[in-house]
């Protein structure tokens, strides 16, 4: 974030500096600070206060109610243990595989799949115009809205396997939405059916930034197109890809309201994230600490994401 | 333009290979187009079917006797869990909840960018960093200390009940979630104005200010004026967002007839008291997501505004 205001203009009257200024100026002096103090106030009490509250909870004994006698890291042995318990898988374990298969995929599946159509549509399309906004109206749907869209689409009685079947193909089976080993990967589906198109629009940005001269030169000198592709712009794109892995990790850790939606947790809460993991534990097994001990390990695996980037993105650049 | 033409060299014989290169292209654009209709699509024909024509005939063909009964049974009838009074309380439940929080996190976020941008203090970064952290923690970590102290605020709202005859808000779960939304909104309506604002002249508000113009009076006759094509993003992007949330909506108003749009919406799809009208269920959502479809489209180009700098920066 280049700081445009580098040169900096203190705006601040300095006759308020003046160690007889009257209380009014220096009411006035101070006003800028009191204004963004209630959001400052809010953002550290509600935010960081509330994560420490949560951390707290989580080396105690709670359960249905808070309780707030330290019992040390019996929520986290606990996770620890559930953490390599796989036959038959514990919750924790379910919510976590689930974790790393839907967000490796979801990811991979969103960037792949809007580059590949950022380029696509890059290339001198006609009717783009209309194009852009189909590929991304889903993002303005609540996850909600595309969970009952999607569970009505692969409901194997009613959906994609029922039409496919009234047209012939008899044999055509698709009900991952009701197999339990199977059921991620339909999150997987109406995830990327979601943010995809968002991600395009970001790569599609991108491209139309890149500097036309440099891709002349290099057809000029007998690039094919795939070179040009893999040497130079997707290279160029390295920011983007950067940002938008930082928008999906995002929106994977957070997706709780698309697995409830599309599958209600799945057959035996087989379609578990740790999102879902926390609010069940946390609000419907009464088993506080434990969930508050899951919310603090996903808090931590999108800081070790998040903090770095923002880092080097608030960083005062050299000039 | 990054454009890149087809190579020169596939004229040779190439005027087929082009075409046939346009045709693959223009087929994979159409359907991919499909894949992100379909959903939709379906969603939009079966809430006009009667569920004679949804049991026997095909998901993909078109009403053969359209009809708006569907629409009319989700708006004011359907059941979420025992209470069947439709979705209309619970769309207004939401649109009570949306507007005042995009206001005032919108406000908010305006004034805390023209601080940070115009009135530069010492540590302005770090304030400003930790108030953008706040935007990406998974809400997860927050939530059970806010049920605890919305739950207290309710207890403090009977009190002033018992005491003045009036609860002040306190309790009401429309007003925790604006609340809360407010709360864990202004991370990023700060985030959209500071980026804004950061390009806009500081000789202007230098001059204004030399001019005498107070602190406030620079806020409403120079930053506001200018600032039309941010607002519009920032709402946008707030209403959108809120709409759709879910997490909070459950956690805090999860049940009753104080349930927000997305919450009703999943105990609707999810109510299984004798035959599962489908067609209502996807009117339903079709209800639900009206309101930021239409957003969409009637502002398309701010809706990709605000997410890209939701996710990029200035």
């Amino acid at each position: 974030m280049s700081i445009v205001a580098e040169t900096s203009i203190t705006l601040t009257p300095e006759h308020d500096a003046r160690p007889g200024a009257s209380v009014r100026s220096r009411l006035q002096d101070a006003l800028p600070k009191l204004v963004l103090a209630p959001s400052f106030a809010a953002t550290i009490v509600f935010v960081y206060g509330f994560i420490l509250w949560t951390i707290y909870l989580s080396f105690t004994n709670s359960k249905t109610f808070p309780s707030y006698a330290i019992t040390g890291p019996r929520a986290y042995q606990r996770l620890w243990r559930w953490t390599f318990e796989s036959d038959p898988p514990s919750s924790w374990y379910t919510s976590i595989t689930n974790m790393g298969i839907f967000g490796f995929l979801y990811i991979s599946i969103c960037l792949a799949l809007g580059l590949f159509l950022a380029i696509l549509l890059d290339q001198k399309i006609r009717g783009e115009g209309m194009l852009r906004p189909i590929y991304l109206y889903p993002m303005a749907l609540s996850f909600i809205v595309t969970g009952v869209a999607w569970k009505w689409f692969l409901d194997p009685g009613l959906g994609l396997e029922q039409t496919l079947h009234q047209w012939g193909w008899t044999s055509f089976h698709f009900d991952w939405i009701k197999n339990k080993d199977f059921v991620i990967y339909t999150v997987v589906i109406a995830g990327v059916w979601q943010a995809s198109g968002f991600i395009m629009a970001m790569f599609l940005a991108g491209l139309r930034g890149i500097d036309g001269e440099i891709l002349k030169a290099a057809q000029i000198d007998g690039a094919t197109t795939f070179q040009l592709y893999r040497r130079i712009v997707i290279p160029l794109l390295r920011p983007i890809f950067l940002s938008a892995l930082i928008v999906l990790a995002h929106l994977a850790i957070k997706s709780y309201d698309l697995v409830v939606a599309l599958t209600s947790g799945g057959p035996g809460g087989s379609a578990w994230l740790p999102s879902n993991f926390m609010y069940e534990y946390t609000f419907k097994r009464n088993e506080m600490a434990v969930g508050s001990a899951s919310a603090v390990i996903m808090l931590m695996t999108i800081t070790a994401i998040i903090v770095p980037y923002l880092y080097s993105e608030l960083r005062e650049k050299p000039r | 333009m990054s454009a890149i033409a087809t190579p020169a060299r596939q004229s040779t014989g190439g005027i087929s290979a082009r075409t046939v290169n346009r045709i693959v292209i223009y087929g994979l654009l159409a359907l991919f187009a499909l894949f992100y209709l379909m959903p939709l699509f379906v969603m939009l024909v079966t809430s006009f079917k009667t569920m004679d024509e949804i049991q026997n005939g095909n998901m993909l063909a078109l009403p053969q006797a359209p009809t708006f009964a569907p629409w009319i049974r989700a708006w004011s009838e359907v059941c979420s869990g025992l209470t069947c009074v439709g979705m209309k309380g619970y769309f207004w439940n939401s649109i009570k909840m949306v507007v005042p929080a995009v206001i005032i996190s919108t406000l908010l976020g305006a004034l805390n960018g023209y601080v940070l941008t115009k009135w530069r203090f010492r540590g302005a970064t770090l304030v400003f960093g930790l108030m953008l952290f706040a935007c990406f923690i998974p809400f997860q970590s927050v939530l059970l200390p806010m049920a605890t102290i919305l739950g207290s605020l309710g207890r403090f709202g009977v009190k002033l009940q018992n005491a003045t005859g009036f609860t002040f808000g306190f309790g009401n779960p429309t007003v925790n979630l604006v609340f809360v939304h407010v709360v864990y909104g202004i991370g990023f309506t700060t985030l959209f104005f500071r980026n804004y604002y950061e390009a806009f002249p500081n000789e202007l508000v230098k001059a204004a200010q030399i001019d005498g113009a107070s602190f406030f009076q620079i806020f409403r006759r120079i930053m506001l004026p200018n600032s039309l094509p941010i607002i519009v993003v920032t709402v946008i992007y707030q209403f959108t967002n809120i709409w759709n949330d879910f997490l909070f909506a459950s956690a805090y108003a999860g049940s009753g007839d104080v349930m927000p749009m997305t919450v009703a919406l999943n105990n609707v799809v999810n109510t299984s008291t004798g035959v599962v009208e489908y067609n209502v269920n996807m009117a339903a959502a079709m209800i639900a997501a009206l309101p930021t479809l239409l957003v969409y489209v009637l502002a398309g180009r701010y809706f990709v505004r605000g997410l890209m700098a939701g996710a990029v920066k200035g």
